[in-house]
C-alpha cells in the first residue's frame, strides 16, 4: 500500500499539481500518458509521487497520445482505475480513441489543460481543444482555478465510475492561467479523498478471465443504432448522478458545485455566458458594472457535455440580452458555446437578444475592461431592444475592428 | 510452457477460436489463430487489431472467441495490450487480482497493414517498454480487409488494387519491409516466422508456445496466404504456404535475445522462385517475357536473403 502523503490545510498548487494530488489520492491503477505542454506536470508529479512511494500504480510512458488513450482504454476494460492528461494536438491525436473509450461504456478520467490548436503553433491557453471531443461521449466539467481542477478531478471518478454511469470524464482546466498559476489550496487529507472516492468495481473486467468478455466488436447497421441510443441516453442520465455526486462532496470539503454556476444574476438585465478562468475575471467585471448601475450576471456551465440545456434556459429566463464568450475560433459559425446557449434558448421561448463574441486566442489576455466594454455594449443593446449579427467581434485583437455585421 | 505433442492430442485441445467466423474458405487466418490460441493453457487476454480477423470473428451479437478480447482501432493493437498488460501487473501489486489462480498471458493479432504500416509505431513502443505480450502478424502481403490494396508487406511485382499491373506497370515497385529483422533489432527476446498447415504445424505451435511463456515482448511474423487477393483455390492454402518455404521466399527462422538466429527448416532441394510465384493468379503477369527482369530480381533476392540467413546463423551472433 502507499504511503500515506502528509497534506497541510492549505497548500500552494498549481492547477497541474492539483490534478496529480487527485489521482494519487485516487490511487489510481495505470496512467498511460505521452507528455505535451502545458498539462505535462500532471504525469511527471505523478511519476515522483509513484517514484517515491505515494502512489501504488502503473505509469506507461507510451510514444504517442494515441497509444496513451489506446493503452488507457485497454488498462480500463482490463479492470481497474485508469487516468491521463493531455493538452491540445496530443487530444487532437487521441480523437479517434475517444469515440471508443465511450463507446465501451469505460470510465477513464482525464484532466484536458485546455490549449490552443496549431496551425500556427501556439503552446498557451484557450477552448480550441476543449471542443474536439465535444460529441465523443465523455462527460466534460468546466475547472477555473487549481482548487476546482483538484476537487473535479476527484469528483470525476466517482461520476464516471457511478454504476448508473460508466463513461469516460475529462475535467478541463485554462492552460498556464490555472495549469501554472500557484493559489491556495484546501485539499482533503488522503484517507478521506479516498474514501470520497472509493473502491472502484469494474464491471465485465477482461482479467476475470473465468468468464471472458468481448470489448469492441463490430456492429453495422443490425446494431449500431442501438448502441449509440443507449450510449446518448447514458450521458443524459449522468445529471442526477453529477447533482448526487457534487452534494457528497460539499458534504466532505463544503464547497458547492453546481451544473451551472451563476453570479448575481438573479435580477439581472443583461447576461454574460462563458467558461474558464476568464469567469473569474468577469465577477470583477460584473461587480464594476454593477457600481455603475448595469444590472449584469454571470453565468457558467459547469458541466459542458452532457449540456445542461434546462438549466441553462431556467437560468437565464426573462434576461434581456446575452453575450456568449468563445474562447476557440469557430471558423465559419458562431462559437460552439454560443450555439448551446442559442439552442437553450430558443427551446424554451426565450427571446433574450444574443451575441457572440470571441476572446483569448491562443492566451491572448483579457481583462476586467475588455469584459466590461462587452457588458456595457450588450446593456446598449438590450436598452435599445437592439438585434445584430449574432457574431459580434474579437475582444481584444490587435489592428482594425474586425466587423461582421 | 505447453509441451506440444502429437498432432493428433494438439487437435484435440479444447478451442478458444470457434468456428462459425466469417472469414473466406481457405483463409490462412483462423488456422494460424487456433494454433496460436490453442499453443498455451494459460489464460488469455487477446486485443485484435482492424482487419479481416476482428470483422468476421467479433460482429456482435456473436463472438468466435473464448477469451477475453478487445478491438480498439486498427493502429492500436499493440498499445491496448500493454495497457491490458500494465493493469495486470498493477493489479498483481495490488493483491486484487480477479482470478489468482490463474495464469493471465497477452496475446495480440494484427494484420500486415495493422502492424508494418499504420500500427507500427504503437507495436514498437510497446516492445520498446518491455510489456509482457505476444504479437502475431498475420502476414497476407495487402490490405485484403479493405479491397487488396498494396502494403509495405506486398512484395514487388504483386497485383493489388493499388498497385495494379496495366499496359505499362508491372505492380507493386518496392521489395518487402523485412518486419521481422526490424523487431528482432528491438531486441526482442523472442521474434519468428511462421506458416500455418499441414506440414509446418508443430513449428507453429512450438514457436507460439515458447513465445507465450517467455517472459517481455514476443514477435512471431505468420505468412498468411490470401485466396482472395493472391488469387489461389480455397483448398490450396496450406500447398501456397509450404511453397512460400520450400523457394525460400519465406524462410522459417527464430530470433532469441535480439541476434541469434536459428534456421527452423532447410528444403532439401530449394524450389525456383517460379513454383510460388506460378501458383498465384497476382503475380500471373510476371510470366509475360517484358517482365521476366522481375522473376529474376525476386530469385536473386530470395538467394541473397537465404545465403544472409545462413550466415548469420552459423556466425553464431
Amino acid at each position: 500500500m502507499a504511503e500515506r502523503y502528509e497534506l497541510k490545510n492549505k497548500e500552494v498548487w498549481d492547477g497541474n499539481m492539483a490534478a496529480a494530488h487527485a489521482l494519487r489520492q485516487a490511487q489510481v491503477d495505470v496512467v498511460a500518458a505521452y507528455p505535451i505542454t502545458p498539462s505535462t506536470p500532471i504525469v511527471q508529479n505523478y511519476a515522483q509521487f509513484l517514484a517515491d512511494g505515494y502512489v501504488d500504480g502503473e505509469f506507461v510512458m507510451v510514444e504517442s497520445e494515441h497509444s496513451a488513450m489506446s493503452a488507457c482504454v485497454g488498462a480500463a476494460a482490463a479492470g481497474g482505475r485508469v487516468a491521463t492528461a493531455t493538452s491540445s494536438q496530443g487530444y487532437a491525436l487521441m480523437v479517434e480513441v475517444l469515440y471508443q473509450a465511450s463507446g465501451m461504456r469505460l470510465p477513464i478520467v482525464m484532466t484536458v489543460v485546455n490549449r490552443a490548436l496549431a496551425s500556427p503553433l501556439n503552446i498557451h491557453g484557450d477552448h480550441s481543444d476543449l471542443y474536439l471531443g465535444r460529441d465523443a461521449g465523455w462527460i466534460h466539467l468546466i475547472a477555473n482555478n487549481p482548487q476546482e481542477a483538484y476537487d473535479l478531478t476527484l469528483c470525476a471518478f466517482r461520476i464516471g465510475e457511478d454504476d448508473r454511469v460508466r463513461l469516460p470524464v475529462t475535467t478541463n482546466q485554462d492552460g498556464f492561467l490555472v495549469s501554472h498559476t500557484a493559489q491556495v489550496v484546501e485539499p482533503l487529507q488522503d484517507e478521506d479523498a479516498y474514501k470520497f472516492v472509493g473502491e472502484y468495481k469494474a464491471k465485465n473486467p477482461m482479467l476475470d478471465t473465468k468468464n471472458p468478455v468481448t470489448y469492441g466488436a463490430q456492429t453495422e447497421e443490425e446494431w449500431h443504432f442501438e448502441h449509440k441510443a443507449n450510449q446518448h441516453k447514458a450521458l443524459m442520465d449522468s445529471f442526477p448522478v453529477i447533482e448526487e455526486v457534487f452534494k457528497e462532496f460539499e458534504k466532505v470539503s463544503g464547497r458547492k458545485y453546481n451544473l451551472v454556476e451563476t453570479y448575481k444574476l438573479d435580477d439581472a438585465d443583461v447576461a454574460l455566458v462563458l467558461m474558464g478562468s476568464a469567469y473569474e475575471t468577469a465577477m470583477l467585471a460584473v461587480d464594476k458594472a454593477r457600481e455603475e448601475g448595469i444590472k449584469v450576471g454571470l453565468l457558467m456551465p459547469r458541466v459542458f457535455r452532457p449540456f445542461p440545456y434546462n438549466e441553462v434556459a431556467e437560468k437565464l429566463k426573462g434576461v434581456k440580452a446575452v453575450a456568449a464568450l468563445d474562447r476557440s475560433a469557430p471558423m465559419g459559425t458562431t462559437g460552439a458555446l454560443y450555439n448551446e446557449v442559442a439552442g437553450a434558448l430558443a427551446a424554451k421561448g426565450e427571446s433574450a437578444i444574443l451575441t457572440n463574441y470571441i476572446y483569448g486566442l491562443g492566451g491572448r489576455d483579457t481583462t476586467v475592461e475588455h469584459i466590461l466594454e462587452v457588458i456595457k455594449e450588450t446593456n446598449e443593446n438590450a436598452k435599445a431592444g437592439k438585434r445584430v449579427t449574432p457574431l459580434q467581434g474579437f475582444i481584444n485583437l490587435r489592428g482594425p475592428k474586425l466587423s461582421f455585421n | 510452457m505447453k509441451k506440444i505433442g502429437s498432432l493428433k492430442e494438439f487437435a484435440c485441445t479444447p478451442d478458444r477460436f470457434q468456428g462459425g467466423h466469417r472469414l473466406c474458405p481457405g483463409c490462412a487466418h483462423s488456422m494460424i489463430v487456433r494454433e496460436v490460441v490453442n499453443a498455451t493453457d494459460d489464460d488469455l487476454v487477446i486485443s485484435t487489431a482492424t482487419g479481416c480477423l476482428e470483422v468476421c470473428s467479433a460482429i456482435y451479437p456473436y463472438t468466435s472467441w473464448d477469451v477475453s478480447w478487445i478491438h480498439i482501432g486498427f493502429e492500436n493493437a499493440a498499445a491496448a495490450i500493454a495497457g491490458a498488460e500494465a493493469m495486470h501487473k498493477a493489479l498483481a501489486r495490488k493483491d486484487r487480482l480477479y482470478n489468482d489462480d490463474r495464469r493471465v498471458k497477452f496475446v495480440a493479432f494484427g494484420g500486415d497493414g495493422g502492424t508494418y504500416d499504420i500500427g507500427f509505431q504503437s507495436l514498437s513502443g510497446a516492445v520498446e517498454r518491455g510489456h509482457d505480450f505476444l504479437y502475431v502478424c498475420l502476414d497476407n502481403e495487402n490490405y485484403a480487409n479493405t479491397g487488396g490494396q498494396r502494403s509495405s508487406a506486398t512484395p514487388i511485382g504483386a497485383h493489388t488494387s493499388t498497385t495494379p499491373r496495366g499496359r505499362v506497370s508491372y505492380g507493386e515497385k518496392q521489395r518487402k519491409k523485412d518486419l521481422t529483422m526490424i523487431m528482432a533489432a528491438h531486441g526482442c527476446p523472442y521474434v519468428a516466422t511462421a506458416i500455418p498447415g499441414s506440414k509446418h504445424w508443430k513449428d507453429l505451435a512450438t514457436k507460439a508456445a515458447k513465445a507465450i511463456s517467455t517472459v517481455g515482448p514476443t514477435f512471431i511474423n505468420a505468412l498468411s496466404p490470401c485466396t482472395t487477393e493472391w488469387k489461389f483455390k480455397p483448398e490450396d492454402t496450406v500447398e501456397i504456404a509450404d511453397l512460400a518455404v520450400e523457394t525460400c521466399a519465406f524462410p522459417l527462422y527464430e530470433i532469441e535475445d535480439g541476434h541469434k538466429l536459428t534456421i527452423n527448416y532447410r528444403p532439401k532441394q530449394k524450389l525456383p522462385i517460379e513454383e510460388y510465384l506460378g501458383a498465384q493468379g497476382r503475380f500471373s503477369h510476371l510470366f509475360k517475357p517484358e517482365n521476366k527482369w522481375i522473376i529474376e530480381e525476386w530469385q536473386k533476392q530470395v538467394d541473397e536473403y537465404w545465403d544472409y540467413l545462413q550466415r548469420r546463423e552459423e556466425a553464431g551472433v
